[in-house]
């Protein structure tokens, strides 16, 4: 087990590192800008030049992975935050993403599972075909519009919730006030919508297989009565395909959702990376870049790891 | 114990003989004709109603979509900045109540005035000073559409204000525009006007004080404070309440004769160049300007341009993308997954690398990369098109070699080899057509995830499909997302059409894989 999961950390670390120079070579091609302002300019002008940005692509990117290796540093913020590391930038966005992901998944998790384990026992039964097409209906539509919708019922007609997300001077100085909760109720709804929806799917799916197995049959024949053998047993191996994922979705949380960042003006990660495209900030475009390889090339390697540690019948890499 | 009965049974020789004697019992002719694999797919899938309701509900999309811009008299690139946002606006339905350009809308007193004084007007061109407003609510250019009773409500200041609520037709509230024409455009208008009966050029304003706003050509009646006055013999206006039988008070330009002028010169030396100000009523305006009468039965964008083509367009545009992007993965994929699930091995270990790489390039960062290098020479759709083709060939591919790792092991496959196929007719001719179901599947499948893609790049303005003649749904909704709460339709006809896409193509997909599913052959029987 320790051998194949050594192996595929060295050969994600080989594919994030070939990854990166790819992005690298495309994002230096790409012609800065400079400032209108002339003092401005001229101050980043001679940092670019001190820096390196002058030189051949290969000895940049050489800078680069020494600076990386060396002194952790991804480069700078030459708009969003003037001369901030693009390190910093990046991490200071991470925690509101965070939150609105988590307390969407807390949310969503039990009451998607639950669904899901409900229509699967009742197969077929009116109960099972209304969540399955309210499933069809969630998981087909765009999730900004829910987010349009929420906006629309909670501020607009009822008034309940505020339209955004407060900034952090409105709400305490703190993400994890109650004021801050509240106006991050409607994204973690128009988030939730989608995830609930796909996760009911897949637990139905994955559970009516297990119901219809053997050993649930052999169960109730040694004399389980229903409720017993289905948490007993189909259950538990119902779970083994739906532990990753939700796995995967928890890491997921650090990449957010660009269209629910936006439409909520949550100054996340995502929102980030869509201003440091429109402002031509390219370090911090560079550092988004890797940073949302590494979540997905983490997730999958997590995930492949964690069906060996789920379940103790698949031993991966084994022959 | 008694011995039980049994009857006992008579047999002859007759029964001894044999049936086939003298008959050959090989195989007849098939009485029915052999199901063939495509074929029974197909009779699965009109079994399942949701998928075939689906495919009908897409078909009628793509219709919509083309047969839209034939029928309209309008074309693509027709736009009129004044009639932009506007609500859906029918000739034949708009006698129900519904899709007759009308907002609901609530009015002060005074805003009631303004907008019914449109359509008084609009009745009196010729300035008499003989229309109603009673008489002006059955008029054509009325933009009132229907006004409730009056609430009675007192303010701080202990008066007595009436509210009304009303649907108001946002095309007429438009009203009068002052327009400025050349002297053989102004001759063009009379000679239309003539000819057609409809008035559109109607007299200019005083500027005094009894027109609150100069440029505004709405402003034809005398107000004070925007309250109608009516001004009597010593000169002082007495403020005048709405009712039926109020007789608006012109404010008109009148030469000495007291007939009201209907032009004015504003520059311009000779008689090509000469301007000339004058106060049309636009709804007419616009009849001679393009010959047809304002109906937009989705209402126009936020531009002016008509929605229902600009939704027509989107719709072409995504779909076309999506057909594109699920033909060219179908391809690259089917070849790349062959290859790799045929000769397996070192060949299957490296192409595997390549694709592992290419899977862990974050799609968005793909799609960013693509529209700023490559969007100013070949254009943002084509870019977008690189863009999906780039990882999007790897589902399909990694479907293609698991189906070739199951069948090219099998029997058929060893007999096509000693027969002495090459690879080449092994791989197409034999274990292909064998994958071809999942392959199928797998592209209805890519078609909604590429339209959701596209529509949330061009949402958040990474893909900028900037002008007029390209337009995708994503770009409809990003339009409007920031006006929506004033301009519903905006929203809501981009956003129905959307999912609606999006949910027949899941269930047109999910059929699909059912029905080339044989191994669900029966089950729902």
């Amino acid at each position: 087990m320790a051998k194949y999961v050594l192996k595929r950390v060295l050969l994600m670390l080989l594919t994030l590192f070939i990854i990166t120079t790819i992005e690298f070579v495309l994002i230096r091609m790409l012609p800065r800008e400079l400032p209108q302002e002339k003092v401005q300019a001229a101050a980043i002008a001679s940092r670019w030049e001190a820096l390196g940005y002058n030189k051949p692509l290969l000895v940049q990117y050489g800078i680069y992975l020494k600076n990386i290796v060396t002194s952790w540093d991804f480069g700078t913020s030459w708009y969003i935050e003037f001369r901030e590391p693009a390190w910093n930038v990046l991490t200071k966005r991470l925690l509101p993403t965070v939150l609105v992901n988590l307390y969407s998944l807390i949310f969503s998790i039990p009451v998607g599972i639950g669904l899901g384990i409900y229509a699967a026992i009742r197969k077929n039964k009116w109960q099972d075909q209304v969540i399955s097409v309210m499933v069809m209906l969630f998981v087909s539509i765009p999730s900004y519009v829910y987010a349009f919708l929420v906006q629309y019922f909670l501020y607009f007609k009822w008034n309940l919730l505020p339209l955004q997300v407060y900034s952090l001077a409105d709400a305490g100085n703190s993400w994890t006030s109650w004021k801050m909760f509240v106006s991050m109720i409607s994204p973690i709804l128009a988030l939730s919508f989608g995830e609930i929806a796909g996760l009911c799917r897949f637990t139905r799916a994955e559970l009516t297989e297990t119901l219809t197995s053997d050993y649930m049959l052999l169960a109730r024949t040694k004399g389980l009565t229903k409720a017993q053998a289905t948490v007993r047993h189909a259950l538990k191996n119902a779970m083994v395909p739906i532990l990753p994922m939700l796995i995967s979705s928890f890491i997921g949380i650090l990449g957010g959702s660009f269209i629910i960042e936006q439409i909520f003006s949550i100054p996340g990660v995502g929102q980030l990376y869509l201003r440091s495209i429109n402002l031509f900030d390219y370090d911090v475009f560079m550092m988004d870049g890797v940073f949302y390889t590494f979540i997905s090339l983490l997730a999958g390697i997590v995930v492949d790891i964690s069906y060996g540690f789920i379940d103790p019948r698949i031993r991966m890499g084994e022959r | 114990m008694a011995v039980k009965e049994t009857k006992s049974i008579q047999l002859s020789a007759d029964d001894f003989t044999f049936v086939h004697k003298g008959e050959r019992i090989t195989d007849k002719q098939f009485e029915d004709k052999p199901v063939s694999y495509m074929k029974d797919a197909w009779r699965r899938f009109c079994k399942n109603k949701a998928s075939v309701a689906a495919a009908v509900i897409i078909i009628c999309i793509v219709l919509y979509a083309f047969i839209t811009p034939m029928v309209s008299p309008l074309n693509s690139r027709f736009m009129d900045s004044y009639y932009s946002k506007k609500a859906p606006r029918t000739r034949y339905i708009s006698a129900l109540g519904i899709l007759d350009g009308g907002v609901g809308r609530d009015f002060s007193e005074k805003g009631l005035v303004r907008a019914v004084g449109i359509g008084v007007g609009a009745e009196d061109w010729a300035g008499t000073g003989q229309v109603t407003i009673g008489d002006a609510l059955k008029s054509k250019y009325q933009p009132m559409l229907w006004i409730s009773d009056p609430v009675e409500k007192m303010n701080a200041k202990k008066e007595v204000t009436r509210n009304y609520s009303g649907k108001i037709d946002v095309y007429l509230e438009v009203g009068f525009m002052y327009l400025s024409v050349s002297q053989k455009e102004y001759e063009k208008i009379v000679a239309y006007e003539k000819e057609s009966g409809l008035h559109i050029l109607y007299p200019l304003v005083e500027d005094n004080q009894w027109n609150a706003d100069a440029s505004d050509a709405n402003n034809w009646f005398k107000t004070k404070k925007n309250a109608p006055v009516h001004v009597n013999e010593k000169g002082k206006g007495v403020v005048q309440d709405y009712s039926e039988d109020l007789i608006l008070e012109d404010n008109y330009k009148r030469d000495a004769d007291g007939n009201p002028i209907y032009y004015e010169y504003t520059g311009g030396g000779t008689l090509e160049t000469a301007q000339f100000k004058v106060r049309a009523l636009y709804y007419n305006y616009y009849v001679y300007k393009n010959g047809f009468e304002p109906y937009y039965f989705l209402g126009t964008d936020s531009q002016g341009y008509d929605l229902a083509l600009r939704l027509a367009g989107g719709i072409k545009l995504s779909l076309l993308v999506a057909i594109c992007v699920s033909v060219i993965n179908f391809i690259i994929g089917a070849m790349y997954g062959a290859v790799e699930g045929y000769y397996g091995g070192w060949v299957d270990m490296l192409m595997e690398r390549v694709s592992d790489i290419l899977g862990g390039v974050p799609f968005i960062v793909v799609a960013t990369l693509f529209q700023i290098h490559l969007s100013n020479q070949v254009g943002p759709i084509v870019s977008l098109l690189f863009a999906f083709v780039l990882t999007g060939w790897l589902g399909t591919a990694y479907r293609v070699r698991t189906q070739f790792y199951r069948f090219k092991k099998q029997e058929y496959v060893l007999a096509a080899r000693t027969l002495g196929a090459r690879d080449r007719r092994i791989i197409w001719r034999h274990i292909f057509p064998n994958s071809l179901g999942t392959i199928i599947t797998s592209c209805a499948l890519v078609i909604p995830g590429v339209i959701s893609s596209e529509s949330m790049l061009s949402f958040l303005g990474i893909v900028k499909l900037g002008s007029a003649g390209s337009t995708s749904l994503g770009t409809l909704l990003a339009d409007s997302s920031a006006i929506w709460t004033n301009y519903p339709h905006l929203m809501i006809c981009p956003a129905i059409v959307l999912s609606l896409l999006m949910i027949c193509f899941n269930l047109f997909g999910n059929g699909l894989r059912d029905a080339f599913n044989p191994s669900l052959r029966g089950v729902e029987d």
